[in-house]
């Protein structure tokens, strides 16, 4: 369980994150929502210890990312497999090298024995036939997968995505997060998702956390937030005419 | 910045393939600009050398003997590290800071990898170890370039060119070159790995950077060979 309390983080005396409180449980898809400029970026980047904050603490299991020595530290980033928005891939390396390079770097293992778990993530991800190609050759939405490939390669207990479907057309869109509910599943991991895709949010979001000005405003399941009455989060979420309809018609059939 | 560079790296085997590939990308694939210009601008110095030492009362081997020590003292450390900090910097810059605006060095970070580390110490390693080697190609190439325009352009003698160059030879010369080279591969891989490590914003804060980069270090090369003579040799 990934436990945060009272986290505050500011930059240049601008205060960005004012007292966040929250807890993320194992095998669930978290979603962290909220308007740009809400906070969402820095809080995930505070949970993967990019930022630091000025105030309160990320307990990680029991690990509490600032009391931590190098070796404990560097044992918890290895526990943490991350999306990126862009896939954030190294377009200098082969697919094969990119989902390689974290084995490398953090194993003993073969080197068959790292192919091996190499082909074992692509065929988790359904990709066949890429791993001689380069990231430019790839689609956005394979790019995608690739990055989950990578993210997962070293079994992790805590899945970090940003916006991971943003950029890819509707029906990769639901493959990518489909494929991450699967994985948070089967792997039993904390799987903190960032996203603007409310489609994303209804269809996968276990527990949706709402941002509003640096605090979390709202807390529920992807159920509770047709149902809410809270401004904020209906203003928000409901914003299109398209989800206004979904949630009227949601709320009628179940009155 | 440079106490995170010069920490041990993570992992030998892989900062040794990371090693070669640097070798490779900063050194290897600078030798053929650097061939090219060395020959035809010994040429050149040896052409105009000749051409202001046309006096009776001068003997014609001193333009071996001047295009030799131009080309050792200067034109090969100093010259050549100018070409190398606009191709080799603006490389630097470029690739570093196109991964920092597409997360590739904010993923390293969150893999645990220390990304000054990983990406800067090969550089810097690769730069000190082959820049010499460069340089010394540099200089025989730059003598031979001299030597060749001579014998196209009647204006000396051959065999007094190859007198002049071996004329008071000092290898004092040699190591005080090669010492500027040393510093000057240093500053031609950390100038412009700052400048690509900290970029924000997207591609065009990457060009800026690079531009800027390639300008710093060139004029910190023009500084430092100020004083380093003055320390080596005045």
């Amino acid at each position: 369980m990934i436990v945060v309390k009272d986290l505050y983080k500011e930059f240049n005396g601008t205060p960005v994150l004012k007292g966040i409180s929250t807890t993320f449980e194992k095998g669930k898809t978290n979603m962290i929502i909220g308007q740009s400029g809400s906070g969402k970026t820095v809080f995930l980047k505070c949970l993967l210890g990019l930022h630091i904050p000025e105030k309160g603490t990320i307990s990680f299991d029991g690990r509490v990312h600032t009391e931590l020595g190098i070796k404990e530290h560097r044992q918890l980033r290895q526990d943490m497999g991350m999306v990126f928005q862009g896939g954030a891939l190294f377009d200098s390396l082969t697919i094969e090298e990119n989902i390689l390079f974290p084995l490398k770097m953090f194993t003993d293992k073969s080197k068959s024995e790292m192919l091996d778990r190499v082909n074992i993530v692509l065929n988790r991800v359904n990709l066949e036939n890429v791993n001689s190609k380069f990231p430019a050759e790839l689609s956005g939405g394979m790019q995608k997968r690739v990055a989950i490939a990578r993210a997962i390669v070293m079994n992790p207990k805590y899945l970090f995505c940003d916006e991971p479907n943003s950029g890819l057309d509707p029906r990769t869109a639901t493959i990518i997060d489909n494929l991450i509910q699967e994985i948070t599943d089967e792997y039993q991991i904390i799987t903190i998702i960032n996203s603007h895709d409310m489609n994303s949010v209804m269809e996968i979001g276990e527990k949706i956390i709402f941002l509003k000005n640096g605090i979390n405003a709202w807390e529920g399941t992807n159920e509770e937030i047709f149902k809410t009455e809270n401004e904020a989060v209906v203003e928000f979420v409901y914003s299109s005419n398209l989800f206004k309809k979904v949630r009227e018609a949601y709320l009628s059939k179940t009155k | 910045m440079l106490r995170q560079v010069f920490k041990k790296p993570q992992k030998w085997t892989v900062f040794r393939e990371l090693l070669f590939r640097e070798i490779d990308d900063l050194g290897l694939k600078s030798m053929g600009i650097i061939m090219f210009i060395s020959f035809f601008v010994g040429g050149v110095v040896a052409i105009q050398t000749a051409l202001n030492v046309d006096s009776p009362f001068i003997p014609k081997y001193l333009i071996g003997f001047a295009t030799k020590r131009g080309i050792i003292l200067e034109f090969a450390p100093t010259f050549m590290s100018i070409i190398l900090a606009g191709k080799v910097g603006s490389y630097i810059t470029s690739s570093m800071g196109t991964m920092r605006v597409t997360e590739q060095i904010d993923a390293l970070e969150v893999m645990g990898i220390n990304s000054l580390n990983y990406l800067v110490l090969p550089k810097i390693l690769a730069a000190l170890f082959f820049y010499p080697i460069l340089i010394l190609l540099s200089m025989f190439l730059g003598i031979v370039g001299g030597y060749y325009a001579g014998l196209l352009t009647d204006l000396f003698y051959s065999e007094d060119f190859i007198y002049g160059i071996q004329l008071d030879f000092d290898p004092y010369y040699i190591k005080y070159a090669l010492t500027k080279t040393v510093v000057f591969a240093f500053v031609i891989t950390t100038i412009p790995a700052y400048h690509g490590f900290y970029v924000k914003g997207g591609s065009l804060e990457v060009g800026r950077a690079s531009t800027k980069a390639v300008v710093w270090t060139s004029i910190v090369i023009i500084l430092l060979n100020y004083f380093l003579t003055q320390m080596l040799l005045g």
